[in-house]
């Protein structure tokens, strides 16, 4: 059986030998997304950033052809994306992997960047250890930390004195209640109270009922996108709170561009954070938001941008190395690396390969006939302070 | 006391959704055995139409709830005639089947058709904000929806009652072969029946936009909840279901405000405790 | 039954029940070249390795719901729960230190059984509905209460750390998936030979008797609360032994492994086999993990449209799955009696 076994995998490996020795003028690109199933709006923003880049730069690098080899994990299926982005690697010959909306699935698959030494553009996913998982991986989005914990600092020091905070219960809302409220205690503020609602919660209106029972100056609240942020928006204007007077703290998908078309004339005040909206006052965002529009009829959001900047480090990190498309030399190239980005200045950290950008709270005011964020305070250079500055 | 009051009433209005979106399916599985587990695309649908035809076609809310119905009604038709049918007598293995692929098929064509994301829709501004009773916030949209679910809960309940058609239903709900046996017409009452159930579901997706959101994977988030309600109740009772969606609403609404390190394990110990207390439900058949 | 097979079965019946019970144990030729074509992937699809021991691992777990499902007809939503449990079991030991591939995947297998064991009590009073709902109710609990113990199960981010170590001290799980697949599918063949000779026997006997005719049962002196009981913490060891595979060669496990769509799939993926006939899970698994592989890589944003027409077809035309069709079809053909 033993020898068997053997003649066998010799055999595969001779068909394997074969089929590697493929083009190597094409770098190809694993994109590990949710193309279906629950995240799947999210995956395909991240998956539009990409190609609006790519179609922006022609797909030739450093004389090397850029494939996307798609493949759907469908939800948050760790054991599947892993297995997607082993087969990406051996059946498809991809030389990099990208996209990871979702923390669970980019964990497991660090694991096979690791083995494999290949470089992963982590386009979404915002948990902290994700970038110490494999010494290849770089992110081009956001962490939990860093939005929340700036957060929780502004507040503070702009005369929020208590808050109530909200969260949903798994990973990063509890990731994002730990850190904004480090934050905001830093520097001098107090926590009244904090729940936890179960994931898919369909109904806020006994949680925000305990939370104006509080009476605090602010509520801090943290879902993830889809159904509630309008849920939670309407559940607040029925229990009385006008965000005006109690102000309303969040990060980016409160204040979405759905949910404040759902929310209506109710969102007016809620003030939160993000990386990126496409209401962002700069000439290259602008420009990059017309294009985004003409192409996919929609605006952009923090997924797309993940997307765009994700691509622009891959094309980036090829241009440095000449088409060397190995992982060591491609990490390498991408440490310390800075650009422009429609969002602002952003650049990979040479120590922790994670995003170093300017954070922005915006407030949501109605600009002509439109609920639009509009930035209210930017803080510069802001890393991660769970593996950057800190601990 | 006073948020209590309030947590009561918010329980009564999610339960009355919930009613809203079960009783269909409760009455046709209590009918025929016939498990629709496509039940809930029924009222995807209809959330489907309400928003296309506020958004696209600029109708007011109200206008577009029966459309909802009809599109609910129509749409169970459509499938009874050309899938279901031929399944009555093959075994709920089969029917689990086929009806999961209509849903798969449908959670599809949803995100073909208008895209994955959620679909944004405003209230008309009188059904916004809510009423400053004796202390409590109640939210003019909760009591729409307890109005309307109460009306047609009469309604039915009427119709069950005092009407040939209501009593056609119980005797076959009771027992098919007897019914079958005294003349009553079984195959086209449950053709109709299953309507009724489509366009009740359609209606209850309508008015759950606001509550609950709609986008294509709706369809199987919520049957979970209506097959709770659907096993809790009792197959084949709308008293059941009713009083079934009011435990699970109240009990839900009540467990977040009171306990909310539980969540939604509230509702799954009630179920729990319910289904092992009276298995066939609290106004179950047998 | 019509008067031909009638006929056709008593000239061939056997005169003793021992008889009887041999000639259905025997083994078919098609059952030796379903297993000789297991080994295909090695050689024509090694491409194919990771999504083979994935199928096998399915299979396995297909296996498991066949036998309360299929052949004892216990309907469960909630099968997951023990796969979930199984899994966790085999990544916390892990996680602890153990890493040695076999005497984890048993450590898995009995506290899935343990968990099996003491909800068999409940489960066995059951039916219908209600037994639907109690199982899919148990693993919703048991879901929510592996997020809220997340300093233990690593809750949403899945659990870290997971390391295998070398199967039987020399094989290394790589990348491309030999050891992944080999162990699956060996692990499955063994405990198929097992569930095989359960089938066979008078309790297999017994347990089908129970499905067909669950009142009559005690008439004949069959004692079937523990029959059930039983099978159902076989059943659960199973689930739990697949579970630990699947933690073991991913080096990952999260709460999907005890979600509900796990348990729906898996029921999905059984009827579509065929149920109470053993291979139904195998070849249910296979199929429509494959299907779904491929669905997805052609049209990754619409791939369920494509898996729902494809249920939708094999319901109408192959009412009792597809070894039922696969059945009648030989039957025809006279190729079996």
């Amino acid at each position: 059986m033993q020898k068997l076994l053997c003649g066998l995998t010799g055999v595969a490996l001779a068909f394997l030998g074969a089929g590697s020795a493929s083009a190597q003028n094409s770098v190809k690109i694993g994109m590990i997304n949710e193309y279906s199933g629950q995240f799947a709006d999210t995956g395909a923003q991240i998956d539009h950033g990409v190609t609006l880049w790519m179609k922006q730069h022609g797909d030739t690098v450093a004389g090397k052809k850029i494939e996307l080899i798609r493949k759907d994990t469908g939800g948050m299926f760790p054991d599947t994306a892993k297995r997607l982005a082993q087969e990406a690697i051996v059946r498809d010959h991809a030389d990099i992997l990208g996209a990871f909306s979702l923390t669970p699935n980019a964990l497991a698959a660090a694991d096979v960047s690791k083995q494999a030494k290949k470089l992963m553009v982590v386009m979404n996913a915002a948990t902290s250890i994700i970038t110490e998982k494999s010494p290849y991986i770089a992110r081009t989005s956001s962490t939990t930390p860093q939005l929340n914990y700036t957060l929780g600092q502004w507040a503070a020091k702009n005369g929020i004195k208590t808050v109530y905070t909200m969260v949903s219960d798994y990973g990063p809302g509890i990731d994002a209640e730990t850190w904004f409220q480090k934050g905001f205690k830093d520097n001098g503020g107090t926590i009244v109270g904090s729940v936890r609602f179960p994931i898919a919660n369909p109904d806020f209106s006994s949680f925000v009922q305990a939370a104006k029972d509080k009476n605090p100056d602010a509520i801090y609240i943290w879902i993830p996108g889809g159904a509630q942020p309008a849920a939670i928006g309407k559940a607040l204007a029925e229990r009385g709170i006008d965000a005006r007077k109690t102000k309303i703290l969040g990060q980016d998908a409160l204040a979405s561009e759905t949910a404040l078309k759902s929310m209506g004339d109710i969102s007016l005040g809620i003030i939160s954070v993000s990386d990126y909206d496409y209401n962002h006052q700069s000439p290259m965002n602008k420009e990059f938001v017309k294009t985004y529009n003409d192409e996919f009829h929609r605006n952009p959001d923090f997924f797309s941008i993940g997307g765009y900047d994700g691509a622009h480090l891959i094309y980036a990190v090829l241009a440095k190395t000449g088409g060397k498309a190995d992982g060591d030399a491609l990490i390498a190239a991408a440490k310390g690396m800075s650009w422009e980005s429609p969002r602002g200045p952003i650049m990979i950290d040479p120590e922790t390969r994670d995003i170093v950008q300017t954070v922005y709270i915006r407030r949501v005011e109605k600009v002509g006939n439109e609920l639009l964020n509009v930035e209210i305070a930017a803080v510069p250079n802001v890393k991660d302070p769970a593996h950057g500055a800190k601990k | 006391m006073l948020p209590a009051l309030g947590v009561l009433f918010d329980g009564v209005a999610y339960g009355m959704l919930l009613f809203l979106m079960s009783v269909g399916l409760s009455v046709t599985l209590g009918m025929m055995n016939f498990v629709n587990l496509a039940h809930c695309s029924f009222a995807m649908l209809g959330g489907y139409v309400t928003v296309t035809l506020m958004n696209a076609a600029g109708w007011p809310f109200l206008a577009t709830l029966p459309a909802a119905f009809v599109a609910g009604a129509a749409a169970s038709i459509v499938l009874e005639r050309i899938f279901f049918r031929r399944f009555y007598n093959s075994n709920e293995l089969n029917q689990c089947l086929l009806t999961i692929g209509i849903v798969f098929v449908s959670i599809a064509t949803a995100a073909y058709i208008y895209g994955t994301d959620q679909q944004p829709m405003q209230l008309p501004s009188y059904l916004r904000g809510s009423y400053h009773v004796a202390g409590i916030d109640l939210a003019v949209y909760r009591l729409f929806l307890i109005v309307v679910a109460a009306l047609i809960t009469a309604v039915l309940m009427v119709t069950l009652e005092s009407t040939r058609f209501g009593a056609q239903v119980r005797a076959a709900v009771n027992n098919q072969r007897m019914a079958r046996g005294l003349g009553i017409d079984v195959d086209r009452l449950f053709a109709f029946t299953f309507a009724l159930g489509g366009g009740l579901a359609g209606l209850g997706g309508g008015l759950a936009l606001p509550m609950l959101g709609l986008d294509p994977s709706f369809a199987l988030t919520y049957l979970i909840y209506v097959l709770i309600v659907v096993a809790v109740g009792g197959l084949g009772s709308i008293a059941g279901s009713f009083a079934a969606a009011m435990l699970l609403g109240v009990a839900d609404m009540a467990g977040k405000y009171y306990v909310p390190a539980l969540g939604s394990v509230l509702i799954y110990l009630v179920m729990l405790v319910m289904i092992m207390w009276r298995p066939s439900g609290l106004f179950g058949r047998r | 039954m019509t008067s031909e097979t009638l006929s056709a079965v008593a000239a061939a019946a056997p005169a003793t029940p021992h008889e009887f019970m041999h000639a259905q144990a025997r083994w078919h030729w098609s059952e030796i070249v379903f297993w000789l074509a297991t080994l295909l992937p090695f050689v024509l699809a090694p491409d194919y390795l990771l999504l083979s021991s994935q199928v096998a691992i399915t299979a396995l777990f297909a296996l498991s719901l066949d036998l309360i499902l299929g052949f004892s007809g216990i309907v469960s939503l909630g099968h997951a729960a023990y796969f979930g449990v199984g899994a966790y079991t085999a990544g916390l030991i892990s996680v602890w230190g153990w890493g040695e591939p076999l005497t984890g995947l048993l450590v898995a297998g009995v506290a899935a059984g343990i968990v099996g064991y003491v909800t068999s009590f409940v489960v066995a009073r059951f039916r219908h509905l209600a037994l639907i709902m109690i199982t899919l109710g148990f693993c919703l609990l048991l879901q929510e209460a592996a997020n809220d113990a997340n300093w233990l199960t690593g809750g949403f981010n899945g659990l870290q750390g997971v390391h295998t170590w070398k199967l039987l001290g020399t094989f290394d799980f790589d990348l491309y998936g030999y050891t992944a697949y080999a162990y699956a599918l060996a692990v499955l063949f063994v405990i198929f030979l097992v569930a095989r000779r359960i089938i066979h026997s008078p309790f297999g006997l017994a347990l089908r008797g129970i499905r067909e005719n669950g009142a009559r049962m005690p008439a004949i002196g069959a004692p079937i609360l523990s029959h059930i009981r039983t099978i159902y913490t076989i059943a659960a060891i199973i689930a739990g032994v697949a579970g630990a595979i699947l933690t073991q060669t991913t080096e990952t496990v999260s709460l999907e492994a005890l979600g509900f769509q796990r348990s729906a799939d898996v029921l999905v993926m059984l009827i579509v086999g065929g149920t109470g006939r053993l291979y139904g899970g195998l070849i249910g698994a296979a199929v429509y993990m494959v299907a779904r592989d491929q669905f997805s890589g052609l049209n990754p944003q619409y791939w369920y449209f494509w898996i729902g027409l494809l249920l939708i077809a094999i319901v109408m035309f192959l009412p009792n799955g597809i070894l039922g069709g696969l059945e009648l079809l030989a039957r025809r053909l006279k190729v079996i009696s």
